[in-house]
């Protein structure tokens, strides 16, 4: 019969000559590739004294902005923990309070905030989803633990210091802020 | 009866009957959006404009367009009326200017608001609204007050829709808040802050389409996406007892009254669902409550988000109930 589609293709059984039933030239052949990578340039990074540069949009750690009065742009609004594909993310939200105005930018703020390192899965949907520019994945790596109950991160390891602020302005190109 | 054409549906109706009424008749896509109009309050809408509609021919006898985009919820059928909501590019184009007028003196802060997810101003806004804002002035800004011991009233976000107002003079006996001041200035008061204590108050939360008046006992609890809403009744003197519980694993974070895909109050028994203060604010307790069955959600709505339907379940009951 006829093939349908013309693609058909008949596979050919050919009967291998002399020098390819003795195989020496292709194993020699083969030598001599494995031979010339001994000249090549050697592409190992030399972990730890050597550290490879990270690309500007790597997803490691997250870090909870501050503004530049030092409140917490964190709102509570949950969306994070909506966008969130692995349910690393939970948090209880509190209402602010008189004289609590230099903390937290807006009326409500989390008074927990826990992401689960162990459950993340570092796809940074928490960052795009935030409307308030408050959580960004930075480029820092989250360090091993023996304990399994260390793994969850509270406020205290998420909320950057006024001290040590944590730069993400490489990974603003498309929020409002990175525009201008 | 009339016939009235809307969006090339054709459709008899009872004489006297508004065109947004007409088209909830027909129901899906031709309805025009409503903020202010409540069926269950008589004497609202005709103030916040966004059910413009175009009428294309006036009636039978005098078929000469509108010359103006009309309010449909105010505007009675005519015999061979011929209406335009969806197909007409003039309604879109004004809807969005519509809603960008609501929008200039309400805040962007849905992350904060307890009404968000269930927002009749944010679906109107994702529909028509624009990604920046022209107005350049201040916004004004009110702080938020309390209005009785259980009701917040942030009036930045009110967009005077006057529906509390009509709730509260049509289900107590004496009102004790109303609208202050004219124009831009407007807004809704008491006449002495904490003077609300009728029994039905609580009500008008569930009218607010906004996050103006929210409930104090769920302020900032949860967000309306993580909760469960569950269909639920209750034994109560004051009100039918059936109501929606909103539930976080096996706990009642807020009540509500059953709600239809308009966001207006069911009817239960041949009356209007409202329910009382005891049932909305006090029963947070599962044991008072027999709950009959989850609520059927609008599966485009972002409360249904998490709470996977299996796909054998029926189409049409997912998508009726919009609560």
């Amino acid at each position: 019969m006829e093939s349908l589609s013309n693609r058909k293709q008949v596979v050919s059984k050919k009967e291998m000559t002399f020098m390819e039933k003795i195989y020496l030239p292709a194993i020699l052949g083969g030598m001599w590739i494995t031979f010339k990578h001994l000249f090549r340039k050697n592409n190992t990074t030399k972990y730890p004294e050597e550290v490879r540069e990270f690309a500007p949009v790597y997803r490691g750690q997250h870090v909870l902005k501050r503004d530049e009065q030092g409140r917490e742009n964190c709102t509570a609004c949950g969306l994070c923990a909506v966008a969130c594909p692995a349910e690393a993310i939970t948090m209880v939200a509190e209402e602010r309070v008189k004289g609590e105005e230099h903390l937290y930018r807006e009326e409500k703020y989390a008074s927990t905030y826990e992401i689960n390192m162990l459950r993340c899965i570092f796809c940074g949907l928490c960052e795009e989803a935030c409307p308030k520019e408050a959580i960004f994945l930075t480029d820092r790596i989250v360090p091993s633990n023996f304990e399994r109950g260390e793994f969850i991160y509270g406020k205290d390891q998420l909320v950057e210091t006024m001290e040590e602020r944590i730069d993400i302005t490489k990974r603003q190109h498309t929020g409002k802020r990175g525009k201008k | 009866m009339v016939k009235v054409t809307i969006d090339d549906v054709q459709i008899e109706v009872e004489p006297g009957t508004s065109i947004l009424n007409a088209a909830r008749q027909i129901g899906g896509e031709v309805v025009p959006p409503a903020m202010c109009y409540y069926s269950k309050l008589p004497g609202t809408g005709g103030k916040c404009r966004t059910c413009l509609v175009e009428v294309a021919q006036g009636s039978e006898k005098d078929p000469r367009p509108m010359p103006k985009l009309v309010a449909s919820c105010s505007t009675p059928v005519m015999d061979g009326m011929v209406v335009k909501n969806k197909t007409s590019e003039r309604v879109h184009e004004n809807r969005g200017g519509v809603v960008e007028f609501l929008l200039i003196n309400h805040p962007l802060d849905c992350p904060i608001c307890d009404q968000a997810g269930e927002c009749h101003l944010q679906d109107l806004g994702y529909e028509h609204g624009a990604a920046g804002t022209r107005y350049e002035e201040e916004r004004r800004t009110f702080d938020p007050i309390d209005i009785g011991n259980k009701i917040k009233l942030h009036m930045n976000r009110c967009i005077l829709c006057y529906r509390c107002v009509h709730i509260a003079n049509q289900l107590t006996d004496k009102r004790v808040h109303g609208v202050l001041h004219r124009g831009e200035h407007a807004e809704i008061s008491t006449y002495i802050e904490n003077a609300i204590d009728n029994d039905f108050s609580g009500n008008m939360i569930d009218v607010c389409p906004v996050g103006a008046l929210t409930d104090k006992t769920f302020r900032f609890k949860s967000r309306v996406w993580f909760l469960k809403p569950m269909e639920a009744s209750c034994e109560c003197t004051k009100c039918s007892g059936k109501a929606v519980v909103w539930m976080f694993g096996n706990e009642i974070y807020r009540v509500t009254a059953r709600k239809d895909k308009y966001g207006e109050v069911e009817d239960q028994d041949g009356k209007t669902g409202w329910i009382c203060n005891d049932c909305r604010f006090d029963k947070k307790d599962v044991s008072k409550w027999n709950i009959e069955g989850p609520r059927k959600i609008n599966r485009h709505s972002v409360i249904s988000q998490g709470q996977y339907l299996s796909p054998r379940s029926n189409a049409k009951q997912i998508t009726d109930g919009n609560q």
